[in-house]
């Protein structure tokens, strides 16, 4: 599906009364983060940059994330959430741990290292690890669904959520401190929030509400 | 950042002004002299307690292991930064359905789980204070409803709740203190439905400003209530119970963890914590523990001692025991209209008619519903558990200002095997990591069945397409030290008073001992008022 909001960027606000100067802080470091080295191996590392780029891609025509800088930096911190999995070790273990099991499920379904795979045959192996359905013995000491839905899935997609460029593609108001919004019913749109491209108008828009 | 490698705010006689960016305003401080007071835990219960006893005139230090935050100038809009408003340390979940805590359900602050709340504020229906004996099921409440009502409504008039001028549902109650929000779109949709399906629906009573108070400014509907409000428009306990019991005469402690609670000869003595890289003891006369239904037990069973091997106050077996939480599953869909759920806090309208209607159900209990406003990464995570990945996530996101949905507040029934136990492992203060064991019954399993049913034809009838369940979300944590008539089934009595140790108190939404089905924070701070107005009673008689 195409961007449905190729005119709005998210980032155009930084300088306007939607961001602070908190804000603006917090989400420069994240855009200048870099992958930390020596906290993964660099066939870990290599594994999880393709698990990102299948889990999470990027939008197209948007500038690029930093996701996996994001990912690495909780492997790094070995970051808890207030919730650990009775059946899974701490962050930073279940993901090294996991990212071993990927490469070594590549090599033995198609004898290649996960990150060489083309995106159908990566597509094939993480769908084995989401369905539980997988062969390598690297799994016997890590649930391969109970890591792809308590580890892989949340870490990846709140780390790429974070992203501006993602927020953008959304049509996500972003932050919004000290300004908020004035128009706050449906169809009603303040000019600073994104505007949706459509070929169409879509029927039975816009709608006018009993009260 | 770990709490360790931060450094308290509250020192030397002052605390920071929650009002002003970088101000501060006078605190008194105690050191290690003994007080009236000690309470662990500065959220809806502990800051609510901290404020009614400093204003009686107690000595009180309030203890929180969380940061003390200025929100005008420390809250990015940014929902993963403020993660780090919650309770982040490691606690390890099992059972059945295995409970998501940290930025859904624990918050880690002085002003407790209050400071990343979404303010939704309602009354209990007053047959559950006797549910046992009134409606068939779960325990009775050792407290009145009349009573309550009059609680409510002091806690109402503190937090300046904005609501509606009468309210469908339940006994009279006054109008409340600000009027109502307007509605946003989300919110229209569940009004139009509950309409077009002949139920009731109101303007939520919710804790934030709709006209100016005070130095915070009214709501400007910029949808980051979870992630904690920079504009003070949200009434928290940091903003408002807080800084009236700072003003009393109490004391509050940042970044002070309590580990142990000491104690000789039937009565505790104080509390061992830690700040500042350090192990500190705190002499008082009274220990409170309101540290929520996981914090509580586990200081509580932390604090064993060969007087009470089992920990503290559990000589019925119960501290720790059932848990529970609510269920918060819901419906989403798709509209054609613009709808936007970002924008205004979530939840501004809401229906109770099944927490009032008990004709036709196949359970106990009762429920409401309301819709949610998820932001970004919390909307993607939503998706992504539909089992999207990939170009079909991405795709999927995309249609985020289309969608729409409602989420119930269910009732949990308590369950003994349902509970929170410590490890044999230990977290960064060398505390054993705590165990949270959590499963549905058939009760609950019924209730959802019925709710989903009920919330999907309510999306139906006002032309939300495509619409999905999200089956497995609950929301807060109640029931570990549950107040009761017998020491023999309850640890605490209706005044938070423990059985077994006089000067114990439990004052948070430990002691619920049952759930009932709505939002939990307005009765905790209706509750820590009565226990502040009745420790007051005591001590005029002699009794504490
Ligand atoms: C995202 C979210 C949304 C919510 N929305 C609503 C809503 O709309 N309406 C509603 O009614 N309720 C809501 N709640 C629930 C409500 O916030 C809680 O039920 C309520 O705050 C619990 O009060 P409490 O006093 O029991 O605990 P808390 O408010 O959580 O306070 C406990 C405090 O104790 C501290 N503590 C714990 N252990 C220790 C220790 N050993 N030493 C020192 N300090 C300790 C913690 O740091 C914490 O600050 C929401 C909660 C969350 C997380
Ligand atoms: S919507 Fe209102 S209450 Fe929520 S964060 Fe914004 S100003 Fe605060």
């Amino acid at each position: 599906m195409a961007d449905p909001y190729p005119t709005y960027d998210v980032l155009a606000k930084r300088d306007s009364a939607s961001w602070d100067d908190t804000t603006r802080a917090v989400v420069d470091r994240r855009l200048s983060l870099k992958v930390p080295e020596g906290v993964l191996s660099d066939t870990q590392l290599a594994t999880l940059r393709m698990v990102k780029a299948r889990v999470c891609p990027d939008p197209e025509g948007r500038p690029p994330t930093t996701t996996l800088a994001m990912v690495v930096q909780r492997i790094e911190e070995d970051s808890t959430e207030g919730f650990r999995h009775h059946e899974l070790p701490r962050t930073s273990d279940a993901w090294r741990r996991g990212l071993d099991a990927i490469e070594a499920e590549a090599q033995l379904r198609f004898g290649s290292p996960f990150a060489d795979l083309d995106g159908g045959q990566a597509d094939a192996v993480l769908r084995s690890i989401e369905d539980g359905d997988v062969r390598a013995p690297e799994w016997e000491s890590l649930p391969p669904s109970t890591f792809w839905t308590w580890r892989v899935i949340p870490d990846l997609v709140s780390c790429h959520w974070s992203q501006p460029s993602l927020w953008s593609a959304m049509g996500f108001g972003g932050p919004a401190s000290p300004r908020g919004y004035v128009r706050i019913a449906e169809n009603r749109r303040d000019p600073w929030e994104a505007l949706e491209e459509r070929s169409t108008s879509p029927t039975g828009w816009p709608r006018h509400h009993v009260r | 950042m770990s709490a360790e490698a931060q450094a308290p705010r509250a020192l030397n006689g002052q605390a920071p002004d929650v009002f002003t960016p970088g101000g501060w305003v006078p605190m008194r401080e105690y050191g290690e002299e003994e007080v009236d007071f000690l309470i662990v835990g500065t959220g809806a219960g502990g800051g609510t307690l901290a404020c009614k006893l400093a204003e009686a005139g107690f000595s009180v230090v309030a203890m929180d292991a969380g940061a003390y935050w200025r929100p005008l100038e420390d809250f990015a809009s940014d929902e993963h930064e403020q993660g780090k408003l919650y309770w982040n340390d490691d606690r390890i979940v099992d059972g059945d359905n295995p409970l998501k805590l940290g930025a859904n359900n624990s918050g880690k602050a002085v002003g407790g789980s209050t400071v990343h709340y979404m303010m939704v504020s309602l009354r209990f229906r007053p047959e559950w204070f006797k549910s046992r004996s009134k409606l068939g099921y779960g325990v009775d409440w050792p407290l009145d409803w009349r009573e309550m009502w009059t609680y409510y409504r002091e806690v109402e008039e503190a937090l300046s709740i904005s609501g509606p001028v009468t309210y469908p549902w339940g006994p009279k109650r006054p109008r409340y203190p600000y009027r109502a929000h307007p509605l946003n779109g989300p919110a229209r949709y569940l009004v139009e439905g509950a309409e077009k399906l002949g139920i009731q629906w109101t303007e939520t009573p919710i804790a934030t400003l709709s006209a100016p108070r005070g130095k915070a400014h009214p709501c400007v509907y910029r949808g980051f209530c979870m992630a904690g409000c920079s504009t003070n428009a949200k009434q928290s306990a940091l903003n408002t119970w807080l800084p009236r019991a700072l003003s009393a005469g109490a004391e509050i402690r940042d970044l002070a963890m309590a580990g142990r609670i000491e104690s000789r000869e039937g009565r505790v003595t104080g509390v061992h914590y830690r700040r500042e890289g350090e192990w500190r003891f705190q002499k008082a006369k009274n220990v409170v523990v309101a540290g929520y239904a996981v914090e509580t037990p586990r200081l509580l069973l932390n604090s064993a001692s060969p007087e009470c091997p089992d920990g503290l106050a559990n000589s019925s077996g119960l501290v720790g025991k059932n848990l529970m939480v609510h269920l918060n599953q819901s419906v989403f869909g798709r509209t054609q209209d613009d709808a936007r759920f970002y924008k205004a806090p979530p939840s501004l309208a809401v229906s109770e008619h099944w927490n009032y209607e008990d004709a036709g159900k196949d359970y106990h209990g009762g429920w409401c519903y309301m819709p949610p406003g998820p932001l970004a990464a919390s909307w993607a995570r939503l998706v992504a558990g539909k089992g999207l990945w990939g170009q079909d996530l991405l795709d999927e996101m995309h249609r985020y200002n289309n969608a729409v949905g409602l989420k119930m507040v269910g009732e949990v029934l308590p369950y003994e095997r349902n509970q929170v136990t410590l490890t044999d492992q230990a977290d960064e203060y060398g505390l054993p990591v705590p165990r949270i064991t959590f499963s549905y019954g058939e009760n609950e399993q019924a209730m959802i069945r019925h709710a989903l049913g009920f919330m999907d034809q309510a999306l139906d009838v006002v032309g939300i397409t495509d619409r999905w369940q999200n089956p497995d979300e609950t929301a807060h944590l109640l029931g570990t030290a549950r107040m009761g008539s017998d020491p023999a089934t309850s640890v605490v009595d209706a005044d938070c008073r423990s059985w077994d140790i006089p000067n114990l108190w439990i004052c948070d939404g430990s002691v619920f001992p049952t759930s009932g089905g709505v939002n939990p924070s307005l009765t905790i701070q209706a509750i820590a008022c009565r226990t502040g107005d009745r420790i007051a009673e005591l001590a005029r008689r002699g009794e504490l």
